[in-house]
Order: structure tokens, then sequence, then C-alpha cells
């Protein structure tokens, strides 16, 4: 089972905006980029050719590691709004 | 709720917000306990399981009452190694009643619904942006347009508590004191279940598992038994999960292969995935807990005892001690810092803290010697058990000096003194 199939077991409730943020220009500065590792939705993956990270936030499952991880502290973090954002049906 | 005024206000319905919210309705006092989703339960998972203990304590009929899964009455723990397994198990019918596993969707709902007709107030939808702050004291708080004030805040917003962090109470959480926790749930029938887990009626299981794809790392997995489910995951240190690079719901389906994980599963079809992060840091990365106006209960105050899986529990517990602080200083017209630092007197006196702070370096013993516990431990164990069971025609002689030159070489017993000296200590210290 691959992690779209993880994901599409949960219900989600996309907002026009994301809620993550990062600055580009610090990520091309970043060797690690755990961020692209850590996530448990994949949120994150870094487009070389644009420079630009790729920031899936509609899959987000608001768990805060990327906030953590980053050592760059370069991920602008808050929750969805309200009525937006991932459930959990079970949980 | 008149003027968007309440006597105390409660950011989170998780366990240590609607302890709060309970202990303060019951004692007649308004109260306004808020969540950002849109049902109680929607944001939150756990493993898990609930002890009836500190349960009891905020609802005592929850046991007739309460949507709960099974009755865990069976405890194991899977030691693993690359393709066998060493298992313990340990069941005791007389632990009937003292541990249940539930879905949070359905208990937070539960809980608030209970909250709400003991008489607090429920704002769902709603999420609160920062606090309100006047002349040094908490006064309220801003949602998205509004704004409610309070005499207290009881700060219960979970371990990413970005209020705690607006009031600089925490600093940000470095990744060492936090685990990511990734979670499948998977339907099989509830005969199924019974027959794996050797279980009767709505007897359930908690399983601890060490070792395997998670051997090396600080991390442990966990299985529960739901009536139709079973919830199957781990936690790992954050830093770990950096350090290998590795992506964690690949690391949860190398742990559900394992030949004795894959057999559990097998059939089932995988309902839910989730993730959550929980405090690991304990005593030492715990926030200030009080200030003027304001207390902080639950993961938002780092208050989790991983070594024991207890984290819900002392949710409940702090939030059940905030409110009787709350109380205190309600019935005493003072919400200062000096009133609300009875707080962590409580807490002192209850195994929020005296747990906490007995076991405050453990998470760092236990760091150094992993690779002791994970893949050591098991190799051995299963080694005995070929060394006794295995009527191979080789001479026990032979077999016994091979697994004695083994643990000798291997260094595990150098190893494991100063681990056995450390659990000697924490049953002797207070």
């Amino acid at each position: 089972m691959n992690i779209n199939e993880k994901l599409a077991t949960l219900k989600y409730n996309k907002d026009s905006e994301s809620h993550l943020k990062v600055n580009d220009e610090t990520c091309a500065q970043c060797n690690n980029k755990y961020c692209t590792y850590i996530c448990p939705a994949d949120v994150y993956e870094w487009n070389k050719d644009k420079r630009e990270m790729i920031i899936r936030y509609e899959n987000c499952l608001e768990c805060g590691a990327c906030k953590i991880a980053c050592d760059k502290k370069n991920i602008q973090w808050r929750y969805p709004e309200s009525e937006y954002g991932v459930k959990f049906k079970n949980g | 709720m008149e003027n968007n005024k309440a006597e105390v206000i409660i950011v989170g319905a998780g366990p240590a917000g609607v302890s709060a919210a309970m202990t303060l309705a019951k004692a007649g006092k308004n109260v306004l306990l808020i969540d950002r989703a849109d049902k109680a339960g929607d944001k939150n998972m756990f493993g898990g399981a609930i002890y009836a203990h500190q349960t009891e304590e905020i609802f005592p009929d929850f046991i007739q009452n309460a949507p709960i899964e099974r009755n865990i009455v069976n405890q194991k723990i899977f030691m693993l190694n690359d393709k066998n397994s060493v298992q313990f198990e340990y069941y005791n019918p007389e632990n009937k009643d003292t541990t249940f596993t539930v879905y949070r969707s359905k208990w937070d709902r539960w809980a608030v619904e209970q909250a709400i007709n003991a008489g607090a107030y429920f704002a769902p939808k709603t999420l609160v942006k920062e606090l309100l702050i006047q002349d040094g004291r908490v006064v309220g708080v801003q949602t998205g347009l509004e704004k409610f004030y309070a005499d207290i805040v009881i700060i219960a917003d979970g371990v990413n508590s970005l209020l705690a962090k607006q009031l600089d109470f925490r600093k940000e959480i470095k990744d060492y004191d936090v685990t990511l926790n990734v979670k499948e749930v998977i339907r099989l029938p509830q005969n199924i279940i019974e027959q794996r887990f050797n279980l009767r009626g709505d007897e359930g299981t908690a399983c601890k598992i060490l070792g395997g794809p998670l051997k090396g790392m600080f991390a442990l997995g966990f299985l529960y038994t739901n009536a139709d489910t079973i919830s199957i995951g781990y936690g790992v240190g954050l830093d770990e999960l950096k350090k290998n690079k590795i992506k964690p719901y690949e690391l949860l389906d190398n742990l559900k292969s394992h030949p004795s994980m894959e057999r559990l599963i097998s059939g089932g079809e995988v309902i839910e995935y989730s993730a959550h992060m929980i405090p690991e840091g304990g005593y030492n990365s715990m926030p200030k807990l009080f200030g003027n106006g304001v207390l902080i209960a639950g993961d938002a105050a780092m208050f989790v005892n991983n070594i024991h899986m207890e984290g819900t529990n002392l949710a409940m517990l702090s939030g059940k001690l905030a409110a009787e602080t709350a109380i205190e200083a309600l019935n005493n017209s003072d919400f200062s810092q000096k009133t609300l630092s009875l707080y962590e007197k409580k807490l002192k006196e209850s195994i929020v803290l005296k747990d906490l702070h007995l076991h405050k370096n453990t998470i760092k013993v236990l760091s150094k010697n992993i690779k002791t516990i994970t893949a050591e431990y098991p190799e051995l164990a299963a080694e005995f058990f070929d060394i006794i069971t295995n009527a191979d025609g080789i001479p026990k002689y032979i077999k016994y000096r091979k697994f004695f030159k083994k643990i000798l070489f291997s260094g595990v017993i150098l190893k494991s003194i100063p681990l056995a000296l450390f659990i000697l200590e924490k049953c002797i210290k207070k």
C-alpha cells in the first residue's frame, strides 16, 4: 500500500491557501532537507529544476514534525483554518 | 455565555481540556471549552488505551456508558529479530476493568458531551490564534473572528502548543524531545481477532514491539485490539528518523511485514492511516506550568511518561488538577501567578510530577543502550530458545559453551550492568 493509498483512507477539506510556507532560497541552501523524509504524509518534495519546495499541504496530517525537524527553522507552520484540514474517523 | 466572558476558557478539548471542563462545570463554574476540530476527536489520535484509575476520577461511570472497545486483560511484549521473534505474554483476567482500548473520535466526542451535560459551554470549529495579554496577565483568547475573555485560561492545545510558545513558557521543542508516531487501523472480523490473540468476548490485548525493523533506533512499536480492528504502529524519536533518513510510512510497512506481525494482521483491510507527535522529553523539557491568569495541562505541558505508555491519563489528571487550582483561585478572586502556583504543588503531590521526576533521565539512559535492548536482547532470547529446544544431535556442552561465549564476547553483560543499576536505583529512590 503506497502513501497515496494510505492517505486515501482519510477525509480532508482542502483550503485554497497552504497553511505551511517555506522560503525556497533557504531550502536551496539546505543539504539535508529532512522535511522530505520525516513527513508522514509526504507533503514536502524538492523540485530541483525549479529550485522550489512543492508543498502538498492538502495531505497534511497536522502532526507538527516538520516544524521541529527543519534545522533551518524555515517552515512557517500553523494549523489549517477551522473547518479545513484532515479528519480522523477513528483516531 | 454573556459578553464573550467566562470564568475559565480551556483551549483544546482533548483529555486534558475535557477533564478540566468536567471538573469546573461540576463545581458550578462558568467554563468555555474550545476546539479547532469540527467535532471533538476529529483531529486527535493515539495508540491506544485508557486507564480506568484516572478516567474514573473524571467520569465515574464510564465503564457502563462510554464507547469503549476492548477490556485489556492481556499484555504482550514482542522481541523481534529479522526472521523470528520471542514473545512474552501476560494474561490476567483479574486485570479486567483496569485498561480499555478506545478510538479518540468516539471517546473525545462522548467525553465532551459529558462536559456539556455537566454545564460546560463547547465551541468547536474554533481555532484560537493567540492569547490575549494585558499588563502581564492572560485575559482571554483571540479566535479567527472574535475575542473571548476569562479570569483564567487553561492551555491544553497539545504537543505543538503554540500558545505555550507565545507566552515564552517554553522554547521551540527539540527533535530529541518528541517521537513521531504513525499508525494504521486495520479491520478484521471479531472472531479472527479473538482467535489470533487468544481472547474471549470483549477481552483485549495491548502489545509492545521491540527490535526487528525498529532495531537500533529509539523506537517502540505497539499493537492494540479494538472490537473489530487492530491498531498497529510505532513511535520513533524525531532525531532518529532524521538521522536514518527513512520515510515513516515505509518503516511502518516494514514492521507490518515482519513474519510475526504479518500473520496477526493478514487478510485485514486498512481503514485509516494517521500520525501524531508524542512528547518524550519528560521532566527536563517541561515548560513553565502557570502564570498570571494561565495554566498549562496535558501534552502541552509535556506530561508523558513513555516508559509506562502513560500520557492520556496524565493529561486527564493534570486537567483535573488545573481545574481544582482554578476553582480555588476563582473562590478567592485571585488569579495571580502566586495563587496559581498551587497547580504545581498539586502536580508534585500526584503521579504526574512524581513519576516524571523519577524518570527524568530514563530516556537518555535507554537511548545510550538502545542497541543492547532492541537488537542484542532479542537475539540472545532467540538463541536461548534454540539451545534448549533444538534436538539437533549436537552435544549440549558444545551448545552451552557457544551461547556463553556469545554472551561474553558481545559485551552484553557489561552493557547490562549500568542498565540494571539504573533500574535498581528507580526501585530504591523516591
